[in-house]
């Protein structure tokens, strides 16, 4: 309890870190933010009334508890282009990046697991000289040109899937989660979701493999081959369970980071998600809304992170053993 | 006692040169990946003379016609893009800048990781929690939105992004050097130094440095693919230097160009096929000397 205690506090800090960095960062950069975001056809009198409304009048540590205290309220600001508070746009991206990160790493797990399992028995083999370095190219590969020869021949060439976006335009659902369950949105969701799994299948592969080859030279194995259990006993109910707790951990630690990874895949299939409204947020100089898409990606960051360390303390016992006492 | 430090070192320099000999007769993969890299130095250094066009030129066919979508051909071997200009020469020239932003890139990242990993498993202390810290924080920032943002925030270019991926990568080295130095500080002839009067400074650079430099270059050749991912990565969103000729850039241009839906395959598939080959060589040689640094997991 008190190992929990302390993780949770050392992610408060992190994020309060992160927080004030992104505060720095918009603000201090060489050059006047303002001037970078704020569009050239603003008259001088318009830019002075948006920067009082946005506090950016203050001097700076005013500015910056401000900012704090908006955040812990959950204010976002107002985005400059879409004159719409910025939680209310994130919130609607939110879903759709979710949607696409929770699929694909599901698909990429499983098979990883299958697949390494499999081939740390596989040791040696032509199989193995073949799968090793065909997981590596996959890892190799950027990710936005993964999903362009996906594009390229399931879309464009074969016509089997839409070539982007997450619904075809206009339609309409009664909720989120109709939307979100509708065969329309599936049917959208496959290209994406293969090529960021494609991406991602590699490390639980490789991680796996390597664990699965570790742990079937402990001493518990070779007691467990020597009560005469079968292969499969061994694997399933012994071997293969203590090699899940690192992939355990990188799932967690894979969610955090493909929420900001997907900036590139969703920017490919026009995929409507946080990341693609960081990027054009970012293009379009729409400042208030980078600065909470920034956070929002980080934050989720930061808790997936702790997610995984108290995942790992909770399924191995060890870890957290000398902090229990 | 100069002794100590004599014998300190001595089993260190022969034993790595048995080891790489030795390694590089049993580890097809690592000389596969040396043999990528060197073939993309080679190409980079001839990079005038390989290519076929100057890679910036808009080439016309007849009179004012731009020789754009230009099918594959013994003029052009990979055809040319939208604005006419020839896609096997910017392929070409490609190669430099990638080779440029992954090799600085990795430079920075194992400098400062090592030197501040160092320091952090060394020194221990306050120097420690200041640096350590400094790392979570920084292993809690979206490592591509980051590097957009400082893009956007400053002036987007090469120089941008090594700093950014220098800045992000950093903590992974310094937390594996950090860990390698808790237990190699207690080891006997660090003790030795440490009692004949060698000074903090000594032991850290002369006693110790060599000892973590395998595994300091085998986080370089991982942070070489993911500068060069990085950079194809904002390139491909934008962030790029749009002056330089780089495959992020082309395949940018391919993808904004409808190269997608009109199937020109030469275009948009050569570059990437480099990316991954660049950055594939760096995974095989990182394999290949996990196995000569950790000779264990190999069994």
């Amino acid at each position: 309890m008190k190992r929990f205690g302390a993780r949770v506090a050392h992610a408060g800090f992190v994020l309060w870190a992160v927080a004030t960095l992104t505060f720095l960062l918009f603000r201090l950069m060489p050059g006047d933010p303002t001037l970078n975001f704020l569009s050239d056809s603003f008259s001088e009198e318009m830019r002075a009334d948006l920067l009082q409304s946005f506090g950016l009048d203050k001097p700076l540590p005013e500015q910056y508890l401000i900012y704090l205290g908006s955040l812990l309220r959950g204010d976002l600001g107002v985005s400059f282009l879409q004159k719409r508070p910025v939680l209310d746009i994130l919130l609607a991206a939110l879903p759709n990046t979710a949607a696409l990160t929770v699929t694909a790493l599901v698909i990429a797990y499983a098979f990883g697991i299958v697949a390494g399992a499999f081939l740390a028995f596989a040791r040696g083999t032509v199989t193995e000289g073949i799968a090793i370095p065909a997981a590596l190219i996959t890892r190799a590969a950027p990710e936005f040109w993964l999903g362009m020869l996906l594009l390229s021949w399931l879309s464009f060439a074969w016509g089997i899937f839409p070539s982007g976006g997450a619904n075809v335009a206009g339609s309409e659902f009664t909720s989120e989660w109709a939307r979100l369950t509708s065969v329309d949105f599936l049917w959208h969701l496959v290209l994406p979701a293969l090529t960021l799994a494609l991406y991602l299948q590699g490390l639980p592969l490789l991680l796996m493999r390597a664990t699965m080859l570790e742990v079937l030279n402990d001493e518990f194995i070779v007691m467990a081959r020597m009560k005469g259990l079968s292969r499969w006993a061994i694997v399933m109910r012994h071997a293969a369970r203590n090699a899940l707790l690192p992939v355990a951990t990188a799932f967690a630690l894979g969610l955090g980071s493909s929420f900001g990874g997907n900036v590139v895949i969703e920017t490919v299939f026009s995929w409507p998600g946080l990341g693609r409204v960081l990027v054009s947020a970012v293009q379009g100089a729409d400042y208030p809304l980078a600065q909470g898409a920034f956070i929002m990606i980080a934050a989720v960051l930061v808790l997936m992170n702790m997610v995984a360390d108290l995942l790992y303390a909770w399924l191995d016992p060890r870890v957290s053993v000398g902090a229990r006492r | 006692m100069p002794g100590a430090s004599a014998v300190a070192r001595r089993p260190v320099l022969p034993g790595f040169v048995r080891a790489t000999l030795g390694f590089l007769r049993r580890q097809p993969f690592a000389v596969a990946g040396l043999a990528i890299y060197l073939l993309f130095i080679v190409t980079a250094i001839f990079a005038d003379q390989i290519a076929t066009h100057d890679p910036r030129e808009i080439l016309f066919r007849g009179a004012y016609r731009v020789a754009r979508y230009l099918p594959p051909s013994t003029t052009h071997y990979l055809g040319t893009t939208a604005g006419g200009r020839d896609v096997f020469s910017q392929l070409v020239h490609g190669s430099r800048s990638a080779l440029q932003v992954g090799v600085t890139a990795a430079f920075f990242v194992v400098v400062i990781g090592t030197l501040l990993g160092l320091l952090s498993g060394y020194l221990g202390g306050w120097v420690d929690r200041v640096i350590m810290r400094i790392a979570d924080i920084i292993l809690g920032l979206p490592f591509l939105p980051f590097v957009l943002v400082i893009s956007a925030l400053t002036r987007p270019g090469t120089t941008t992004l090594v700093a950014s991926v220098a800045l992000m990568l950093w903590p992974n080295t310094a937390r594996v050097i950090r860990s390698q130095v808790l237990s190699l500080r207690e080891r006997g002839w660090v003790e030795a130094a440490r009692v004949t009067g060698c000074s903090t400074w000594r032991i850290i650079f002369v006693h110790i440095a060599p000892q973590v430099a395998p595994l300091a270059a085998l986080y370089g050749s991982i942070a070489v693919g993911w500068a060069i991912l990085t950079e194809a990565s904002a390139s491909f969103l934008g962030f790029g230097d749009p002056a330089a000729i780089s495959w992020g850039l082309m395949l940018q241009d391919a993808f904004a160009n409808q190269a997608l839906s009109r199937g020109v395959w030469s275009w948009f598939v050569p570059p990437g096929l480099c990316i991954v080959a660049l950055v594939l060589a760096g995974f095989l040689v990182s394999r290949g000397s996990e196995k000569l640094l950790f000779p264990k997991l190999g069994d």
